[in-house]
């Protein structure tokens, strides 16, 4: 384990509503060195998606100190917020979130829009982090002529386009069958192996078990921490047919 | 995000829904039409206003002699000869305002031709006339000094009886036409001028000498000037004074007693021709407040379609939030929607009120006048309204939380 990329302590999240606050996460510390595969398991309401966010500044804590990659998140504006998940984290989706209507490349050069990346330099890197996911074939097409598993493989794309630091996952495989899952693993495996650190969040222990540590949550906090040899997920051949 | 790119997502947003976005704008439409249409109508108006009161001759005022007054019966002005030769020398000599003045003496005769005749409208005057009415000579020249000083029997034609006794594009310079029995040379044609602003002939007319008119028409050159005498002031903003100046000379040599009615009276074109305008810009600046409440509507309706596209697209902000637009690309998208909407609103208002002014134009055979500065005006306010009602929406998306945009439905 390296520098830590992720390093939250205490973080709380209370939610008012109404009488009584709700606390979704009660003093969470946990720190993710670079280059770990990071599992948060847990059911329904553990804090676990609100811990997602946090990490991934969509969301920001009640309390406690959030340092992303060196730098105190916690705090930090809404546009310096913006900033942060546009070149240091990138974000996959359970319902996948890609723009209806629009190209597999627009969506994939959407973050590097935002960046300010222009032009021949923006279509390259967009195609070529397609093709990293396996579509270079489906540069063009609109979501809704993509499978599931397609369309979250743009949306993997979209993530590691500006070549950030972590890929955060929501449920990545929460919306796709068992044989679409194991490929959409792969290609998290694929990117972990090239220095990524990779965190996701999923309720399926099989889906967990890719992964080289396993954080468990309920009621808001680290229940266990446990490292452990990731099993290999089937190497994406190519384009599968799903 | 550079602007190019946010203009073509905008106009994509915008193209989706082409009904609804034509509609959100036909009320730009309608108010930047109205505005270019009316304008043009307006300053089309308000030209041939100019054009005919220049047509009078500019800077000009008549004098006319004063009323009889019988048995309490009065004649209006005109109806009796209370100037006199010396103050039309009087007014042309001792007003420092006056550039020129000639006397006017008018009657309808017949004026005969070899083998045609036409009943017009001759004036007896000097040579200065056609400078006062600025009215070129087209054909021939005019009579000069020493014709009047002569009693000599000359005549210029207007157009308009040139083509009643020769013909159109005849030349009659050299011919001899009779006014009455006496015969006249013809020295001149003057220029066509067209009608007056009250619909006048102005070419329906001849004009000799004032001597020979004196002598052959009124029976001799007396001591009044049977007529009224047209005066040029030296410039635009001397014609009051020189109205005044006349009106204090006149009094003086008619030994009018303070609080005596003056025996004279002094038309200022000029001041009938403001009027005229003011009319127009009266009407000019009611159309104005219409287009504006129209543009006004418009605007309300941009915003009302920009509210409802901020909700429908909540999703979709909050996807681009999640991938790193900061609340100022959000804010700027939808400005530039806004924006876009307007501007082809306005865009297609202007392609419609050219459209409207030129079919007045040519059915109505209104006088119509394109702008390019209102033109110009209408476009930028159009997308001053795109603007201004776009804020709103636009700051509302910005300002969405990401987590309750991504998680709409």
């Amino acid at each position: 384990m390296g520098e830590p990329v992720i390093d939250l302590t205490d973080v709380t999240k209370v939610y008012p509503t109404g009488d009584v606050s709700l606390r979704a996460l009660d003093g969470v510390t946990l720190r993710v060195g670079e280059g770990e595969f990071v599992a948060i398991m847990g059911s329904s309401g553990s804090g676990k998606s609100t811990l997602m966010n946090i990490v991934g500044c969509l969301d920001r804590p009640t309390g406690g100190t959030y340092i992303l990659a060196g730098r105190r998140v916690s705090g930090m504006s809404r546009a310096e917020l913006a900033r942060v998940r546009n070149r240091v984290v990138g974000f996959v989706f359970q319902q996948f979130n890609l723009l209806s209507r629009t190209s597999a490349l627009e969506n994939v050069e959407l973050p590097l829009e935002y960046a300010g990346v222009a032009g021949r330099a923006r279509r390259k890197r967009a195609t070529d982090a397609l093709q990293r996911v396996g579509l270079g074939q489906r540069l063009h097409h609109h979501p809704n002529q993509l499978s599931g598993g397609q369309q979250q493989r743009v949306a993997i794309a979209r993530a590691i386009v500006n070549d950030p630091k972590v890929i955060l996952a929501d449920e990545p495989t929460g919306a796709l069958d068992s044989r679409t899952s194991v490929d959409v693993m792969a290609i998290f495996q694929g990117l972990w192996r090239t220095g990524i650190t990779v965190v996701l969040v999923t309720h399926e222990p099989d889906i967990a078990e890719f992964a080289s540590r396993v954080v468990t949550m309920k009621d808001g906090r680290l229940l266990s921490d446990v490292r452990q040899e990731p099993r290999a997920a089937a190497p994406a051949a190519g384009e599968p047919s799903s | 995000m550079n602007p190019l790119n946010s203009f073509r997502v905008a106009l994509r947003a915008i193209l989706r829904n082409k009904l609804r976005s034509f509609l959100t704008t036909l009320g730009i439409v309608i108010g930047v039409g109205a505005v270019i249409a009316m304008m043009a109508i307006g300053a089309g108006a308000k030209a041939q206003v100019e054009q005919a009161f220049a047509a009078m001759g500019t800077n000009v005022l008549i004098v006319l002699p004063g009323s009889t007054s019988a048995g309490g019966v009065r004649g209006g002005f005109g109806s009796m000869a209370t100037l006199t030769w010396d103050d039309l020398d009087a007014i042309r000599t001792e007003v420092a305002t006056v550039k020129r003045a000639a006397p006017s003496l008018r009657a309808s005769l017949p004026v005969v031709s070899e083998d045609q005749n036409w009943t017009t409208s001759v004036t007896g005057t000097s040579p200065e006339y056609f400078d006062i009415r600025t009215w070129p000579i087209a054909l021939g020249t005019a009579f000069t000094q020493s014709d009047v000083d002569g009693g000599a029997k000359v005549i210029v034609l207007g157009q308009t009886v040139v083509d009643k006794l020769y013909g159109p594009n005849a030349n009659p310079v050299g011919q001899t036409v009779r006014v009455g029995s006496t015969p006249f040379q013809v020295v001149g044609v003057v220029a066509k001028k067209g009608q007056s602003a009250t619909g006048q002939d102005y070419d329906d007319a001849a004009f000799i000498p004032f001597s020979t008119f004196a002598q052959k028409v009124q029976g001799g050159l007396g001591k009044f000037l049977q007529g009224q005498v047209m005066v040029e002031a030296t410039g635009a903003d001397t014609t009051t004074r020189a109205q005044q100046d006349i009106t204090a000379l006149l009094r003086d040599r008619h030994h009018l007693a303070r609080g005596a009615d003056d025996d004279f009276s002094i038309r200022n074109l000029s001041e009938i021709a403001d009027a005229r305008q003011q009319g127009t810009q009266t009407m000019t600046l009611l159309l104005a407040s219409v287009a504006a409440v129209s543009l006004l509507v418009g605007g309300i309706g941009i915003m009302n379609i920009m509210l409802v596209s901020v909700t429908e697209r909540t999703r979709e902000i909050g996807i681009r939030m999640a991938v790193g637009a900061e609340p100022h690309h959000i804010l700027t998208q939808f400005l530039i929607e806004a924006l876009a909407l307007s501007l082809a609103g306005g865009l297609i208002g202007v392609a419609g009120g050219i459209g409207a002014a030129t079919w007045l134009a040519n059915r109505f055979q209104w006088p119509v006048l394109l702008q390019p500065d209102v033109i110009g005006v209408s476009v930028g306010f159009s997308a001053l309204v795109g603007v201004a009602f776009g804020i709103y929406p636009a700051r509302k998306a910005s300002r969405l939380d990401p987590i309750e945009a991504l998680r709409f439905e």
